[in-house]
């Protein structure tokens, strides 16, 4: 080698790991700020209403979130990585009929199960197998099939219900493992953890992080880019099929118009909970606290016997509050 | 290491006008990174200033607040003596100062007179736009460039040199005082870069006061009248062009003399790795054979659309050819996704760093571990202590510059992003790595850094592939050289009998016997 090539100047120079400390940076994120939203809520709750602080009315709040939060785990995902999925409702209309149509004929609550999952899974695999295969947006292939698989619903219900569930399955929606901890609220818990995991914690998870930043740089960087999000549609599908067990075995019937509108309160959650709507960036932790903020909110204004289309009027007002915060925050500072 | 030089620093204005802009003692800081430090620039009515620097000096963020994308922390900004501050880009519009970016912000699918005209189209009484006028008028502004352009066609179906033509004749459009060219000649033939200079020429004798950004001495010291020098976001001098010298610039960029560019090396290149085999591709390039030994750089010379980039990309598995075969290390490779080539261990630097090369809103060592998961999880979980140490090792190497390897990649200078796809892909410990345009686009001081590199990777048994662009690149670098044409190979030359005419010969299609 030459004796007078360029020097490596300053050999002793070293790039520090990190910048700020993890409690630093915990200290300053969007998560601890929703946090101390969720807990303004709940104290002026506990003051507007003497009957929120009791367990079981507490018990029976989870119920208002438990269902559309655990579609919003798996949804959260697929917003990260840049793709979103509009037909989760529909799904659930088309498993719960699925399921109904299935305990007519006398199929027991296992059976009922995996034909709910497996019913998620099929409308998961169709909705990426159009994005993924045919290279379609996801935003225009789901408001598709949301139609598609509630109209299937309608043209096999038409105004008629399906009731008459087997005993045994009203578990899911119905019963409660311990005291007033529910058998929902059990599920919901867990898939927050799995979720966290599998976003957090895992190759998969980076994957996810990498494909919503540049999906172009994430396919050279040998990533299987249509891979992953064909599994994140299979997990959303799959989700909502878990959703409409809950829901169907909590309601003991099934109409086509069951968790009509879901499908935009579940995108709210994960927007409220610190998700860029662009992909890219949000954390689970972030929508799980959002689900607790919405679920309360909610919750209390039902005590306050405020109606139902108040309460979505709020519900808005909450979203649009929440997110313009850090911008306002920012501006005030700098002026 | 600073150097105290006196005559450098002198920015007494001698015959110059007073200046259109001026910039005094500006400060910018972003998280953790202080971009500019107390710099100063000052840009005189019809004269070409160059603004000089490496990677990193500070050039990028000096035009974003001219142009009013950032606003700066410290210091003040004048136009024609008189103080300002822009809140946006419209407000450094209306102060007349506009700039044609590296990559030209413009809009593919407006028309070229759409695109002159957006944001201050001449409007009919209605306020609707004047589409004839419109028209009439960018026709005339694309005639005083002498730009023989169609104004009604899409701006996607032009090629990238009438892009920035087009560019340039909006920044007249909106009668610019000033016009801040960053890299314009980055992606242009030779031709085009002659025609450049003349429309320079142009604007200089309209009284247009022009910063200058380029990498390539040539350019500056053909075009500009005064320089000015950053050096880590500092200024580090100023003064006329006719009062310095090659040597003394780079000094001055560098701190350091930079001697020589290309390191010597020992050439003994081992096993074959790599054996291509009649590859070829519908429409981008046919019947590729060459093979590649173990520590050998080959270098991979061509005009631009000659198709050297398409058959890399099918060797990494981004395309797929319609035939041909791969050989690794002996073994037929059938390699259909970046992930095949990776684990047989061929890996691609991209030369479009910002789209396929970086994660710019990944931190540094995401970056670096990308592709790399595998080896620093376990089971599929993730080890965050080894991705640490695996991005610490190798951008050590590279001797990367940031304030922390958590910071998200975009916030880093081109050359210092560029630094971390190289260590991204040696992470993966590759036997063959493929570098297309590896110095283009990067300050001498980066250039030289990735040139030794290079050397020493081929040194370690490391096989690479170079596609360049650069004449000397090939000359200085390559131990055996390929020069493709219109997707096929034209010449294969061996190291011996490297040089200009002959890679140019081949490369234009010039043969033997006209000559």
């Amino acid at each position: 080698m030459s004796t007078q090539s360029v020097p490596r100047p300053d050999e002793a120079r070293r790039v520090p790991d990190r910048l700020r400390s993890p409690l630093g940076r915990l200290l300053k994120s969007w998560e601890v700020l929703l946090l101390l939203v969720a807990v303004a809520i709940f104290v002026a709750n506990s003051f507007a209403s003497p009957y929120f602080l009791d367990a079981w009315n507490l018990s029976d709040a989870t119920f208002n979130f438990t269902e559309k939060a655990m579609i919003a785990f798996a949804m959260a995902l697929l917003i990260i990585s840049g793709e979103i999925d509009l037909s989760v409702a529909a799904i659930i209309a088309l498993a719960s009929t699925a399921m109904g149509a299935a305990a007519q004929a006398g199929i027991g609550p296992a059976g009922l199960v995996a034909i709910g999952l497996v019913c998620g899974l099929a409308c998961g695999a169709f909705n990426g197998a159009l994005v993924t295969g045919l290279g379609l947006p996801s935003i225009v292939v789901t408001i598709g099939t949301m139609s598609l698989f509630r109209g299937i619903s309608y043209i096999v219900l038409g105004d008629q219900a399906y009731r008459g569930y087997p005993p045994g399955f009203a578990w899911f929606g119905q019963g409660y493992v311990w005291w007033v901890i529910s058998v929902e609220f059990v599920l919901f818990a867990v898939f927050a953890v799995l979720f966290a995991i599998l976003l957090h914690k895992t190759n998969f998870g980076r994957a996810v992080y990498a494909i919503g930043n540049n999906p172009v740089g994430a396919l050279f960087s040998g990533i299987r880019v249509a891979r992953v999000k064909f599994i994140l549609f299979l997990l959303t599908g799959l989700m909502s099929g878990v959703a409409a067990i809950c829901l169907t075995s909590r309601l003991g019937s099934t109409r086509p118009s069951i968790a009509f509108g879901w499908e935009l309160e579940v995108v709210t959650m994960v927007v409220l909970g610190g998700v860029n709507i662009l992909g890219g960036s949000g954390s689970i932790p972030g929508v799980v606290i959002a689900t607790f903020v919405m679920g309360l909110v909610t919750f209390g204004l039902g005590l306050l016997n405020v109606p139902g289309i108040v309460m979505s009027i709020f519900i808005g007002l909450l979203l649009i509050g929440v997110i313009a915060l850090p911008r306002l925050w920012a501006m005030a500072r700098r002026e | 290491m600073l150097m105290q030089n006196a005559a450098a620093t002198d920015t007494r204005p001698r015959t110059a006008p007073a200046p259109v802009v001026a910039l005094d003692a500006i400060t910018k800081t972003f998280p953790g990174v202080t971009a500019l430090s107390d710099v100063s620039l000052e840009l005189h009515p019809g004269e070409v200033t160059a603004l000089v620097g490496e990677n990193g000096a500070g050039k990028s963020t000096v035009v974003k607040i001219l142009t009013g994308i950032y606003r700066p922390d410290h210091g003040t900004i004048r136009v024609n003596g008189a103080p300002v501050q822009f809140a946006a880009a419209q407000d450094a519009s209306r102060a007349g100062i506009t700039a044609i970016h590296q990559e030209t912000v413009l809009f593919d699918e407006l028309t070229v007179a759409e695109n002159i005209f957006i944001g201050h189209a001449p409007r009919t009484r209605a306020g609707l736009i004047n589409t004839r006028r419109m028209r009439t008028r960018a026709r005339a502004l694309l005639d005083s460039i002498d730009a023989e352009i169609d104004v009604g066609v899409r701006l996607r179906d032009l090629g990238i040199a009438s892009k920035h033509l087009v560019a340039i004749a909006r920044a007249l459009s909106i009668d610019a005082q000033v016009v801040i060219m960053d890299e314009p000649t980055a992606a242009l033939s030779h031709k085009e870069i002659q025609e450049l200079y003349a429309l320079v020429e142009r604007l200089k004798a309209q009284g247009k006061a022009i910063l200058f950004i380029s990498h390539k001495f040539d350019e500056i010291f053909r075009i500009a009248d005064r320089y000015t020098v950053f050096r880590d976001g500092r200024f580090v001098g100023a003064g006329p062009m006719a009062e310095v010298t090659e040597d003394a610039l780079v000094r001055m960029m560098v701190g350091r003399s930079v001697e020589t560019i290309f390191p010597a090396r020992a050439r003994k290149p081992g096993e074959i790795v790599l054996q291509v085999e009649g590859y070829s591709h519908p429409t981008e390039f046919e019947d590729i054979s060459f093979s590649l030994r173990e520590g050998e750089i080959l270098g991979f010379y061509g005009l631009v659309g000659a198709g050297r980039s398409e058959v890399m990309q099918a060797l990494f598995g981004i395309t797929r050819p319609s035939r041909g075969t791969a050989r690794i290390g002996g073994t037929a490779a059938t390699i259909r996704a970046p992930a095949q080539a990776i684990r047989a261990g061929i890996v691609y630097v991209p030369e479009d760093r910002g789209t396929q090369g970086a994660i710019r809103g990944l931190p540094i060592f995401q970056n670096v571990t990308l592709p790399s998961l595998r080896r620093t999880s376990r089971h599929g979980f993730l080890k965050l202590a080894e991705e640490f140490r695996l991005a610490r090792e190798y951008t050590g190497r590279l001797d990367l510059r940031a304030a922390a390897l958590d910071q998200a990649l975009g916030n880093l200078s081109g050359g210092n992003q560029q630094k971390v796809v190289i260590a991204k892909w040696l992470a993966t410990r590759p036997r063959v790595i493929i570098l297309d345009e590896p110095t283009k686009g990067i300050d001498i001081g980066s250039k030289a850094a990735v040139h030794e590199f290079m050397a020493e990777l081929a040194a370690e048994g490391l096989a690479v592939i170079m596609i360049s662009s650069e004449i000397p690149e090939i000359l200085g670098m390559a131990d055996r050289a390929i020069v493709m044409r219109e997707g096929r190979i034209a010449a294969e030359v061996a190291g011996g009998d490297l040089s200009p005419e002959i890679l140019v010969r081949h490369a234009a299609g010039i043969t033997q016997d006209a000559q």
